[in-house]
């Protein structure tokens, strides 16, 4: 611990959240060896990384720039397509490795670009007025890619917003994003070691951001605008910036999704704003502004419904009743009253363990 | 010392969740499979395990809950007959909500419940994602309902079987009928842009018209998101002067249109395909609008013939609906695994991966009666052939159109 004390608080803070990430990564990897871990702990993997991530994201947008995105399941649904996409048209041309490793850039950055376009207007408004219009970018970018073709075939590629028949292609083309259908075969390249590299790089980003010279500015903006245009911070570039950040970690997590599974398609379930719901309950769940708590939450919320498939047709009922049960406990001002009188609070605890010391 | 207090906090509650995982994983799996036991034959050594994976919560449960429940029925039927090979058959459905991750979630408990075989998944997107799982691990998949072709021949997966029409097959039957029979002269198109079932019967339609030489007017598209209101898509095709208007669309979307051309005046011939089945139950419909609507399907619960009465009387009993197309495929799906596990001889010693190698071998030389058609055969690419039989509404019942 000694080498800690000269590095400052929030760095580790980063570096007790990365640590525990790095060992639960390695005790999976030990439990998979050994043959303890189910098909289905396995196939969750990549998806808890996922979100992990998208939480991870919209944290930053929530937690440090302080304003209510409902739309980041539609940035995730860009970084999803475009990396897709370009795996697919290169999949026989560029060999896996740099393939990855380019499609996520290319993901990364599709996001952030719509994420900074789309923060421009979205970014003049304030709380409520902000979450529908995000909610609507994220719907209209789900409905445009559910009208995109693309085919490929000797002559070239084919583009057309219509249907699939306008492509004009010849017999031996290949459709490449079918509208509605989305796009089928993308390589499946996101294992969990990927997903947790990745998510690692996610933490670190974003924990540096918020506690730099930018990320005090943002934080200060959030906390009260009016002080802080006052000693001349130029709020619009730094909400940008900080919008624009959380874009693209999103977009991170839609490659990681795209690449994880066979078929792609934009629906209300997977990138509309059920799902942007969902990051923000994993959000909320974890603490607004908590990073580690948000990776948290998602981990839990996910295995959830999995693990109650024993109940039948009554485990969508029980998640809902435990998602809501959990919410109380953790977020109900009585209830928190109650662990404040009862010790029972995350200081109240410390605490206790702290008098131990002293009195030894 | 606070820090490092919450830290421990946060391994040690991120560690209970992983242990809390793999232990649950397992007892989930078991419960999975007591619940099982409760609804038929125990899941006893030596049993075949079949795993369904289908929707049987969110918007397209009514799907994924008929193919459960019928194919239930088929492996009580088996079971009460002395099961395939002398092996009882014990029938496991996990619920993918719709969803390609949720599926293959679905997917990977059937496996750690030691399925042999997967009967699924009943929606095209997640079956997809499913059938690039299944053919890595070389796990069987025979879908009732996924009709795309996608999920086999245009990627290649030797392992997933078809027991519906593929799209392209509904789409080219359906013009061939409508110009050979000389329906109508103009056709119009109201289809799904939002659902790969709707769109590649439309696309193979419009492919099959355009060869014909059928007059038909550009497809008017709606999604999912607006199937409440087809009055502009009506007026449109009204003003064109459409007699017939093709409908590769689902039931419920149909009693709309049926309903709003009814109130508009405007009474073409309507021709859909097999997911028009069902509009006769939709409760709160009038059936009378449906007089005179033609449909393409490989099965109508009102057929007379002992299989399907046997069928539609059980299911009834047992779930209190009449069973649509969805589930008519479900229950021969349950009849084809049994045929070729007898064809192919083999037991439940065998693992998933042999019974996958030795189905892909024998099921092209199978031919096999059920519900939805007589000597089904099927293509080494894992689609199906069998004669697609158009009815016609008439006094609120189908009654065949030849």
């Amino acid at each position: 611990m000694k080498l800690l004390k000269n590095v400052t608080a929030p760095t580790q803070k980063l570096i007790r959240t990365v640590a525990a990430v790095v060992l639960v990564y390695i005790l999976m990897e030990i439990l998979i060896a050994a043959g303890c871990i189910s098909s289905l702990i396995q196939g969750l993997l990549v998806p808890v990384c996922t979100y992990s991530i998208a939480a991870v994201a919209l944290n930053l947008c929530v937690g440090y720039l302080g304003e209510l995105s409902l739309g980041h399941a539609g940035f995730m649904c860009l970084g999803a397509f475009a990396s897709a996409y370009f795996s697919k048209l290169t999949a026989d041309t560029i060999p896996d490795v740099p393939r990855f490793i380019l499609a996520l850039i290319i993901g990364t950055a599709v996001a952030a670009l719509f994420g900074f376009l789309i923060a421009i207007p979205v970014l003049r408004l304030k709380g409520d007025y902000l979450a529908i219009v995000t909610l609507a970018f994220g719907e209209i970018i789900k409905n445009v890619m559910n009208v995109i073709y693309v085919g490929k075939d000797s002559v070239g590629l084919h583009f057309s917003m219509k249907d699939q028949l306008s492509l004009g292609m010849s017999v031996d083309g290949k459709m490449i994003i079918n509208g509605a259908q989305g796009i089928t075969g993308t390589p499946r390249q996101s294992t969990f070691t990927v997903g947790v590299v990745l998510l690692i790089l996610a933490l670190i980003i974003t924990s540096n951001f918020v506690n730099s010279r930018t990320g005090r500015a943002v934080k200060a903006i959030r906390d009260n605008r009016i002080a802080a245009e006052t000693v001349g911070l130029p709020v619009s570039k730094y909400k940008l910036i900080a919008f624009t950040l959380s874009a693209a970690i999103a977009g991170v997590a839609g490659v990681l999704y795209s690449h994880s599974l066979n078929s792609l398609t934009a629906t209300t379930n997977n990138f509309g704003y059920n799902m942007s719901i969902m990051i923000l309950v994993y959000v909320v769940l974890g603490g607004i502004g908590n990073f580690s708590g948000g990776i948290i939450a998602t981990t839990v919320l996910l295995l959830l419904p999995e693990l109650l498939r024993g109940m039948a047709d009554y485990r969508m009922l029980i998640y809902s009743i435990v998602l809501i049960a959990l919410m109380i406990f953790n977020w109900s001002p009585d209830v928190q009253k109650w662990k404040a009188v009862n010790g029972l609070t995350l200081d109240g605890i410390k605490a206790r363990f702290s008098k131990n010391k002293e009195v030894q | 010392m606070k820090k490092k207090l919450f830290s421990l906090m946060l391994v040690a509650s991120m560690t209970a969740t992983l242990f809390a995982g793999c232990g649950s994983a397992e007892s989930a799996t078991e419960g999975a499979a007591t619940t099982e036991a409760d609804a038929t034959t125990e899941a006893v050594e030596g049993s075949w395990k079949i795993g369904g994976i289908g929707p049987m919560t969110g918007a397209a449960a009514v799907y994924g809950n008929a193919v459960m429940n019928a194919a239930q029925i088929a492996a009580d039927e088996i079971n009460a007959a002395g099961g395939i090979n002398g092996y009882q058959v014990a029938f496991n459905a996990q619920d993918d909500e719709h969803d390609q991750q949720k599926s293959v979630n679905a997917y990977n408990t059937l496996k750690d419940w030691g399925a042999h075989a997967i009967l699924g998944t009943v929606t095209t997107a997640p079956c997809i994602a499913v059938a690039a799982e299944a053919n890595n691990d070389r796990v069987f998949m025979l879908t009732p309902s996924a009709s795309s072709p996608d999920v086999n021949v245009t990627n290649g997966y030797d392992n997933v079987y078809q027991v519906c029409f593929s799209d392209p097959n509904q789409g080219t039957a359906s013009a061939d009928y409508i110009a050979d029979n000389a329906i109508g002269t103009k056709v119009g198109i109201i289809y799904n842009s939002s659902d790969a079932y709707s769109t590649g019967i439309m696309t193979t339609f419009v492919a099959e018209a355009t060869a014909k030489g059928l007059d038909f007017v550009d497809p008017e598209a709606f999604t999912s998101d607006s199937n409440q209101d087809f009055s502009t898509q009506l007026t449109k095709l009204q003003s064109e002067g459409c007699d017939v208007i093709f409908l590769p669309t689902y039931y419920q979307e149909n009693s709309l249109i049926l309903n709003q051309a009814n109130s508009m005046g405007y009474a073409p011939i309507f021709f859909g395909v097999d997911g028009m089945d069902g509009i006769l139950s939709l409760e709160g419909f009038d059936t009378s609008l449906a007089e005179g609507v033609y449909l393409l399907t490989p099965f109508a619960a009102d057929a007379q013939d002992e299989l399907t009465k046997n069928f539609v009387a059980k299911y009834q009993e047992k779930y209190g609906e009449t069973p649509n197309q969805f589930a008519a495929d479900a229950y021969d799906a349950m009849y084809i695994y049994k045929a070729a596990l007898e064809d192919a001889n083999l037991t439940p010693d065998a693992s998933a991966a042999e019974v996958c190698e030795a189905l892909v071998g024998n099921m092209s030389t199978l031919s096999v009666d059920g519900l939805t058609g007589t000597a089904m055969k099927w293509s080494t690419d894992g689609t199906v052939s069998k004669a697609p039989k158009a009815v016609i509404i008439k006094d609120g019942v189908y009654v065949s159109a030849e």
